[in-house]
């Protein structure tokens, strides 16, 4: 029999504001196996562990029950108190009154009884716990990025140079992502590419980085510390070694008619190609689907033409397997789709753009080569007509419920360099709120107001009507004059709400990261540990854990790598405890949880047990301690009860149900 | 019958096979049992009819462990539990001789007598080899002769289909018997209000005396301890003592054969009670197949089951509470 304490933390008034905390303690004493229980104002401060110490030492406590907040933010720092009272770190369990009760009721009679039943739960599972002893594991001294943005590519350099091997994973042909199709970037009005391209060349050149672009991760087993990750390295069909990067290749390719991805669509490019000047690689890809001689088996002109052989269109797919201790997600973000938006007549107009094709529209090496231009007619325009939020701060189920966060300041720079650079264009925007928070940001849009004269018009836009003459008729509304605002427009440019990759839910899969209802990824804590996945070992740099500009980009990915440095600069893990076991005498050999086992940390043995007196051979599950995370997936699945989960016994959760049930 | 008897008498005489799998004729002209045939003289026995409903696959657990082969007579619908157990490592095929024996739908003598018929002596039209449509009762009061359909059990008019998925040769031909949807009765009680599903099974579970026989017949309840037989579990006290034992019992166990129930039907079979037993498996069934795709338990021993695989299709775990 355990001698088991009950400690009823106040949390200030966080809990003892909802919660009858003496109750809860007094009630606690009735629970089979409580010889101590007491309340006390932060259980967690230096007083409130020295209250459990004492009490273990004057009450030969064996097993500690803490009514707090959430296991999550404090549990460690019971375990490592009761530890040094000299009791296994593994017979505390918290029960959770703060998250699961206080905050969550008003009516203290009501709280008080279900904090009771917590208690009363964790007390049945602590009169059940054991002590248990975690193992160790090692650490592989290599990071992988998923990503090879900004994010990636920051993340990736300060990683390598703390001294860490490093591979970045790039889906598209060069790395670069969403800022190498910017033109400027406020609020300092620098070109993108002036700032973005020295960083891809240092990646590109530092000894400790190997870049794969145009591949895919394509599966990952393991755990922090120890994943294998195979990498798919699509078949590029050109030979990298041989290739000069020369271009004449693209020059000559006949099949030209493929929209450019990197331009949004605005231009085409060819069969064979690198997405812009600057590429990294700079060696072109065959994209297959568009190319004449993988269509049709004639043309062969980018072979005939390469002084350096380098075209190869016999190139496989190559799966490349690579242990790693630290994986960091750097998948950044799209635009929406626009299809639900046809108000504003996105799909009718080539005039009606978005604010990333405006980019391109804008940038010197884009379709226009920097002209602002129309893209119907090629003519200048005299109005131009700017909404915000399409698809952002949506109260219903088309767009998205957040507020993008870069479409306030990139829409004022937007503005400000067309009326620097073409003072007769008059330029309106339609916007609910400008949020401008950030250095300099203000500042910023004040100029685009105050000096620039870009006339903002508090209200959103109803519709945009495609005009017989070309031109858009734009109706919207000024809720500050309360009016009705009709407006002819030459262009009009949609800050199209942003999302992660669609690619991000595939990839939070196969890392077992959690991900919320936006496909944003989740962190650990939101306030105290934004960079780390609850997943151990998985780091989330730039967007794809929620919208942000490139500044705070750069910082998350510095922030990022320094946790995945963190976890590299480390020898050895302590491997977590609460594994499964199976119970050779009830183990059926069925191998359902080998089948369910994500980790791969079951197999069978032939092995001569004795039942009972009844000695055979028979086929028994064997978990890999090393390699299990316990997750419990096979206790679940294990028909017979065979498996078990130390630390989270099925007698220990059924216990916890009975003791709720009671 | 005789081709059955006479292919069995040969393998066991030229040393392929250590002993027979088959059924051997009860006391009563409904209730053939199975049974072992090691020597010749052993078939004077042995039977093959339309009261051989049960499903032999699961003696194969026990008859693979024994010295030599084991000659097993499977129908159509039990080759599926056969290729279970293969999948699940539990018979070896190595040392199973299989005979798929042909069937044209097997009889429930309960429904038979539900239809009045009562003082049986002998039923003909109920032999294998005979294709007779109608079946003749002999009773004390008379014969009666009914359409053979309308004796057939429940789990014969939703055939999954004449074909033997695993066997070494067919003896016999078969029939596909299916006339009904097997997923209607589920979908009517998926229609019904929360209470009126609680009252349904409140009152089918109420029937159930804990024979065990639902678990014992059933292969895909073949756990080498139950754990309704342990000590190591609370359930089985649990179990004991609660008011709520049955429908403990019946839910845990249809947890436990979900994903790998072929819908075999011996639950419902063998149930003294008549418990439609086999409406829970079939709700997961149905549920199976509209969460991850069509899926037949022992259909093809290289498929693995959707609740012990995963893909990048399968459902989010939501679609549960979505659907309500």
């Amino acid at each position: 029999m355990q001698r088991i304490g009950v400690f009823v933390c106040h949390c200030g008034s966080n809990i003892a504001a909802t919660v009858d905390v003496k109750k809860v303690a007094e009630m606690a004493l009735m629970e089979p196996g409580v010889v101590h229980a007491e309340d006390y104002q932060y259980m967690c401060s230096e007083a409130g562990q020295a209250r459990i110490q004492e009490a273990i030492k004057e009450k030969n406590l064996t097993g500690i029950v803490v009514c707090s907040c959430s296991p999550r933010m404090h549990e460690n720092t019971f375990r490592k108190a009761v530890e040094r009272a000299g009791l296994n770190p593994y017979m505390v369990e918290v029960a959770n009154i703060r998250e699961h009760c206080s905050w969550i009721h008003k009516d203290i009679e009501e709280a008080t009884k279900k904090a009771v039943i917590l208690m009363r739960a964790a007390v049945a599972k602590v009169n059940l716990n054991t002590p248990l002893k975690p193992g160790e594991s090692r650490v592989t001294k290599r990071a992988l990025v998923i990503g090879g943005g900004i994010a990636g590519i920051q993340t990736a350099l300060d990683i390598a140079d703390a001294g860490y091997k490093v591979d970045i994973v790039e889906k598209t042909p060069s790395i670069g992502g969403r800022m190498s199709q910017v033109d400027k970037t406020f609020p300092t009005l620098d070109c993108s590419a002036c700032i973005l391209t020295p960083k891809m060349v240092e990646a590109n050149a530092h000894e400790n980085i190997t870049i794969y672009t145009y591949s895919e991760v394509e599966n990952v087993s393991g755990f922090v510390g120890d994943f294998t990750v195979d990498i798919r390295k699509k078949a590029r069909s050109v030979d990298m070694t041989k290739c000069t990067g020369c271009g004449v290749c693209q020059e000559k390719c006949p099949s030209k008619k493929t929209p450019s991805e990197f331009n949004r669509g605005l231009n085409n490019r060819s069969a064979i190609y690198t997405p812009f000047a600057q590429a990294i690689p700079n060696v072109p890809v065959i994209d297959r689907e568009a190319c004449i001689k993988f269509k049709t088996g004639k043309c062969g002109l980018c072979s005939k033409v390469c002084q350096a052989g380098a075209i190869d269109y016999d190139q496989k797919d190559e799966i490349i397997t690579e242990k790693y201790g630290a994986i960091v997600v750097a998948t950044g973000f799209d635009m929406i789709k626009l299809d639900k938006y046809d108000e504003y007549a996105y799909s009718q107009s080539k005039d009606v753009i978005t604010s990333l094709e405006l980019e391109r529209i804008m940038n010197a090496a884009g379709p226009t080569k920097g002209h602002l231009e129309r893209m119907s007619d090629g003519k200048p325009p005299k109005e131009m007509v700017f909404i915000q939020c399409v698809g952002s701060r949506c109260s219903d189920d088309r767009g998205k419920s957040y507020c993008s966060k870069i479409c306030c300041m990139y829409t004022a720079k937007h503005a400000m360099l067309i009326r620097d650079k073409y003072p007769d264009v008059n330029v309106t925007v339609f916007y609910i709120d400008v949020r401008t928070p950030g250095k300099n940001f203000d500042e910023f849009y004040r100029r685009a107001v105050e000096d620039y004269g870009v006339n903002y018009i508090k209200g959103q836009v109803g519709k945009v009507i495609p005009q017989s003459n070309g031109k858009l008729l734009v109706r919207g509304v000024d809720l500050i004059d309360q009016k009705q605002i009709v407006k002819e427009a030459d262009m009009v440019v949609l800050a199209a709400a942003i999302e992660p990759n669609p690619d991000v839910r595939k990839i939070a899969t196969m890392l077992t990261a959690s991900i919320d209802t936006n496909n944003f990824l989740t962190e650990a804590h939101a306030k105290l540990r934004p960079v780390e996945s609850p997943t151990a070992g998985i780091f989330l740099s730039g967007v794809c854990q929620g919208p942000k500009d490139i500044p705070e980009t750069v910082s998350q990915a510095g922030a990022a790598a320094v946790k995945a440095i963190g976890l590299l600069a480390k020898d050895k893990l302590m491997t977590n405890p609460c594994t499964a076991h199976s119970d050779e005498l009830l183990c059926n050999g069925c191998s359902n949880c080998a089948n369910v086992c994500p980790y791969g940390a079951i197999s069978y043995e032939d092995k001569e047990v004795n039942d009972h007196g009844k000695r055979e051979v028979r086929r028994i599950a064997q978990v890999n301690s090393a390699l299990c995370q316990g997750c419990g997936a096979c206790t679940v699945t294990c028909p017979s009860g065979a498996m078990d989960l130390q630390g989270f016994s099925n007698r220990q959760i059924l216990a916890e149900v009975d003791a709720i049930c009671r | 019958m005789q081709e059955l008897i006479a292919r069995a008498k040969e393998l066991l005489a030229n040393g392929t096979v250590a002993r027979v799998l088959g059924w051997k004729a009860g006391d009563l002209p409904y209730n053939p049992e199975p049974a072992y045939f090691e020597k010749e003289e052993d078939f004077k026995d042995f039977v093959y009819n339309g009261f051989c409903g049960a499903n032999l696959s699961k003696y194969m657990i026990e008859a693979t462990k024994l010295e030599g082969k084991t000659l097993v007579c499977l129908k159509p619908c039990d080759t599926y539990s056969f290729n279970q157990l293969i999948m699940e490592h539990r018979v070896d095929r190595e040392k199973a001789y299989i005979i798929g024996v042909g069937c044209k739908g097997k009889l429930d003598i309960e429904k038979i007598k539900k239809q009045g018929i009562k003082g049986i002596q002998s039923i003909s039209g109920a032999e294998i080899t005979d294709d007779a449509e109608t079946l003749t009762i002999n009773t004390l009061y008379g014969d009666k002769t009914i359409p053979y359909a309308d004796g057939m059990l429940e789990r014969c008019h939703v055939c999954k289909g004449k074909e033997h998925k695993i066997y070494d040769e067919i003896i016999g031909e078969s029939k596909d018997t299916k006339d009904a949807d097997r997923f209607d009765e589920v979908s009517r009680i998926e229609s019904m209000k929360p209470e009126e599903k609680f009252a349904f099974f409140q009152k089918e579970l109420s029937k159930c005396i804990r024979c065990n026989a639902c678990r014992n017949a059933c292969p895909a309840c073949s756990c080498r301890k139950c754990v309704f037989d342990s000590n190591k579990f609370d359930s089985s006290q649990k179990a004991n003592v609660d008011s709520f034992e049955e429908k403990m019992f019946h839910i845990i166990r249809a947890f436990h054969v979900a994903g790998r129930c072929t819908d075999c039907g011996e639950c419902s079979r063998v149930c003294p009670q008549g418990i439609p037993l086999h409406l829970f498996n079939r709700k997961f069934i149905k549920d199976i197949d509209e969460f991850y795709g069509e899926f037949q338990a022992g259909e093809d021993i290289t498929v693995k089951g959707p609740l012990t695989s995963f893909t990048f299709e399968d459902v989010e775990p939501s679609v549960v509470a979505e659907r309500g």
